[in-house]
C-alpha cells in the first residue's frame, strides 16, 4: 500500500496505490491525520482510482476522515473510477453524504 | 461431479489478510470466475479473516484456518478461529454494529460478506471459537452448462 497526501489548492490530496485493508488502514490513517492536522487544511480529496483492492476497514477509515472534516467545517470527495470499490461505497451507504467524482479536477470544481 | 479441497492454516497477523484472500482466489480461479466474482470472494475472506484476527484473538495470537471445497460449480470457504467468540451472533450481524468504535471498525464486515457471498453461516461459542461459512455459486461456469 502506497499513499501519497499533498496540498493541492487548498485541498489535502490523498492518491492511494494497492491495496486497502485492516493491515494497511493503520499506517494511512496515521500518515492522512497527521499532514490534515499539520497543513491547516478544511477539505480532503480521497483519490481511490489506484486501489487494486478495498474491503470494509476502507469504510471505516473513510467514514473516521468523514467526520475529522465536519469537525473542521470542511469538505470531503471522493475520485474513483473503479467497480469493485464502488460497489463496497454504494454498499456502505456512505454516497449518501459523500459526493464521488471521476477526476480530481471535476471534485475540486464541486469543493 | 466436479470435486476439490483446500486447507490453509496460518498466523493471526494483520500481514497474513491479504495472503489468506490471495491463495482462496488462485483456488477458486480453476472455477473460470468473472473479475467481479474473484473481487468478491476475496472481499469476503479478508473480512472474515480480519475478523478472525480483530475480535477472536484480541487477546493474543492463534491459529486461524481457511478451507475451501467445489463442489461443481459452486465454492464453499470456511474459514475458523479458536478464540474467544461471538457472544450475540445476531447483534454482531446487525449493520453498523462493531464492538470497536474506538479502532475506526466500520461494522460493515458481516454485511458485506452476506451480500457479496450466496450464503453465510456463523456457528460460535463464548471461549471456543467461531466458523464462518459462505458459499458462493459462479455464474461463468454454471452458463456454459
Amino acid at each position: 500500500m502506497y499513499i501519497s497526501v499533498e496540498k493541492h489548492k487548498d485541498n489535502l490530496l490523498i492518491q492511494f496505490k494497492g491495496e486497502l485493508d485492516h493491515h494497511s488502514s493503520e499506517i494511512v490513517r496515521q500518515k492522512i491525520d497527521q499532514q490534515y492536522h499539520d497543513h491547516g487544511i478544511r477539505n480532503i480529496i480521497l483519490d481511490l482510482r489506484g486501489l487494486t483492492f478495498m474491503d470494509s476497514s476502507g469504510i471505516g477509515l473513510i467514514m473516521g476522515r468523514y467526520k475529522n472534516c465536519v469537525e473542521k467545517k470542511g469538505k470531503i470527495s471522493i475520485v474513483n473510477d473503479n467497480p469493485h470499490v464502488d460497489k463496497i461505497l454504494k454498499m456502505s451507504g456512505l454516497l449518501k453524504i459523500i459526493n464521488v467524482y471521476p477526476t480530481i479536477e471535476s471534485a475540486i470544481e464541486n469543493i | 461431479m466436479e470435486r476439490n479441497y483446500m486447507k490453509l492454516e496460518f498466523l493471526s497477523k494483520s500481514s497474513n489478510e491479504s495472503f489468506a484472500r490471495v491463495v482462496v482466489a488462485a483456488f477458486a480461479s480453476q472455477l473460470d470466475p468473472t473479475l467481479e466474482e474473484l473481487s468478491d470472494i476475496k472481499t469476503a475472506v479478508s473480512e472474515a479473516v480480519t475478523n478472525a484476527i480483530i475480535h477472536g484473538y484480541e487477546y493474543g495470537e492463534g491459529i486461524i484456518i481457511v478451507e475451501a471445497k467445489i463442489i461443481d460449480n459452486e465454492i464453499e470457504i470456511l474459514v475458523e478461529d479458536k478464540g474467544m467468540g461471538i457472544a450475540d451472533i445476531k447483534q454482531a450481524m446487525e449493520p453498523f454494529y462493531t464492538s470497536k468504535p474506538n479502532l475506526e471498525r466500520s461494522g460493515m464486515g458481516f454485511t458485506v460478506m452476506e451480500t457479496f457471498m450466496d450464503s453465510l453461516e456463523i456457528e460460535s461459542k463464548k471461549g471456543e471459537g467461531t466458523k464462518v461459512r459462505m458459499r458462493k455459486k459462479f455464474n461463468s461456469l454454471s452458463s456454459k452448462e
